[in-house]
This record gives C-alpha cells, sequence and structure tokens, in this order.
C-alpha cells in the first residue's frame, strides 16, 4: 500500500501487474450502487439478451476503477492530479483482467515531481479493455 | 434535446461522504487507507457518483439515440489534492465540444464532450470531469 518514493520512478519504470477476478455480477451491482450507474445492462441478464447480447457485462467505469484502484497503490491516492481513460473492449463475468502500468514521463515542478503514467487493464484474451493515462504529482 | 456548445447545466451540490467514499472504494477492491475514515479523500474516479446528487434536470443530455451510444473516454483532472470528506462540492454541467467523423461504414459518428466542473464552497476549481460520448453512425440498411 505504500506509494513509491520518489527516486524509484522515471521513464520505463513499471509497476507490478496485478489481476481482478474472475469478475462476477455481485461487482457489477456493487458498482452501481457505489457509483449510481443503475444501466440494466451491468445487473439484468433477461434484458441483456433481450438487447442482444450473451449476458450482462461490467460497466466501463467499473473497470476504470479497478485500473485507479491498482495506479493509486503505486503511486499514491493523495497524489493523483489527472486520470482518463478510453473504453476498447466490454468485459463479461468470469473475464480476469491485468492491470500494467509504465512510467512515460516525469517532469520537475516547484513542488515535486508530475509523473506521467500509460496504464492498461488486459482480458484473458489478451484483448485490452481499458487503456488509461494518468498524472501524479510526487512530493518531494 | 441536444444542448449546443457553451450551454450550463443547473448548479447543484454534492456533498463528499467517507461512507459513500468507503462504499466506492469496496467497489474498486481498493484496501487503501487514504480512503478509509474522517479524513478520507476520493478515489481516481469517484466523482462519477455526483449523478446520485443532481436533481432531475440539472444534467446535461448529450441528445444522442442511446441505442448507438459509446462512452468513448472519461478523465478526471484534479487541481490539487483530491477533494476529502466533508467537503460540499458545487457542481455544473457545460457542453464543451461537439464535433462529428466519417463513420467507418459511412454515414457520419457524432462526438459531445461534457465537461463538469466541481468548485469549492468558495468558487474555487477544483476538479473536472471530461466525457467524451460518441454516437455511431447508423447502420447503412436501416430504414
Amino acid at each position: 500500500m505504500s506509494a513509491v518514493t520518489t527516486s524509484a520512478v522515471e521513464v520505463g519504470t513499471k509497476a507490478a501487474p496485478r489481476d481482478f477476478g474472475p469478475l462476477t455480477r455481485q461487482m457489477f451491482v456493487r458498482y452501481s450502487g457505489a457509483s449510481g450507474d443503475m444501466n440494466p445492462m451491468h445487473y439484468d441478464d433477461t434484458m441483456a439478451r433481450s438487447a442482444g447480447f450473451p449476458s450482462v457485462f461490467s460497466q466501463g467505469m467499473h473497470c476504470a476503477a479497478l485500473l485507479a484502484s491498482f495506479a493509486v497503490d503505486w503511486l499514491g491516492a493523495e497524489n493523483v492530479r489527472r486520470f482518463r481513460v478510453r473504453f476498447r473492449e466490454q468485459v463479461w463475468p468470469d473475464d480476469v483482467l491485468t492491470c500494467s502500468g509504465e512510467v512515460t514521463a516525469v517532469e520537475p515542478r516547484p513542488d515535486g515531481k508530475l509523473v506521467t503514467v500509460e496504464l492498461t487493464a488486459t482480458r484473458q484474451t489478451g484483448g485490452i479493455a481499458i487503456g488509461a493515462s494518468a498524472d501524479f504529482l510526487l512530493p518531494g | 434535446m441536444s444542448a449546443t456548445v457553451g450551454t450550463r447545466g443547473t448548479e447543484y451540490e454534492m456533498v463528499v461522504e467517507r461512507g459513500k467514499i468507503q462504499e466506492f472504494a469496496a467497489a474498486m477492491q481498493s484496501a487503501n487507507p487514504a480512503y478509509r475514515g474522517p479524513d478520507a479523500i476520493v478515489p481516481p474516479t469517484f466523482l462519477a457518483s455526483s449523478v446520485l446528487w443532481a436533481p432531475e434536470g440539472a444534467r446535461l443530455g448529450h441528445g444522442f439515440d442511446r441505442k448507438r451510444l459509446l462512452h468513448g473516454e472519461q478523465e478526471f483532472v484534479f487541481h490539487g489534492p483530491p477533494p476529502r470528506a466533508g467537503q460540499v462540492l458545487k457542481v455544473v454541467d457545460r457542453i464543451d465540444q461537439r464535433y462529428e467523423k466519417p463513420g467507418k461504414r459511412g454515414g457520419k459518428m457524432r462526438f459531445v464532450v461534457i465537461v463538469t466542473e466541481f468548485r469549492a464552497e468558495d468558487g474555487t476549481l477544483v476538479a473536472e470531469s471530461r466525457s467524451t460520448m460518441i454516437e455511431t453512425a447508423p447502420k447503412p440498411d436501416a430504414s
């Protein structure tokens, strides 16, 4: 849980990957309640099937939250200054997401170092579910 | 109804609550201590839950066909440390951009960027959310 120290971060530094899953419908429901996204495509199989999907699927923002969870444990919850996600592939029950991240830029600032990272949540199929880019201001 | 660029929604209040932060942290499978206790701060994507505080009609609609709607990108920007439990934020939506691109199989894709501003009680802009929604081109064979 302890975030990295400033000296340990340079361009090319990678975080140890973390897996989330197998994902369950209960996780989707928990995210619905926590976020207020009550779209039934994420918890009502009958409705999802009638809309042409094989089953319910994860909210893109649920996967974004898992990737954010991974990123803040790496670089510090207090330090986040920007977090941008691009939604790529749908994520289904029983999927396992592997989160990974790499530092792509480090810029000195008067109050520390602004660290830019590229983050990816990849499905067990190898398909990229979401990509993200984030800035963290590391003090010191 | 599709609001034009520059249109602003109705401002509403969002109270940052520690219980709600803890619930969100559980949904993101985070055991990070920054999300626990009376001084909890908000996780990177937590401000998406401002929807829970918006009165009917306060938020701006994209005006797109729901059957062809995609959430393309979502960005959160913090102009300082993330907001903390106990803070009261003033929240308002605005339409930042609208543009079109040719669809891969003809027709056109429409894009809208909706920015949600989060201000402290003294008016300081503390965070912004930028949501890019996409309406895919209609199927060529659709009547």
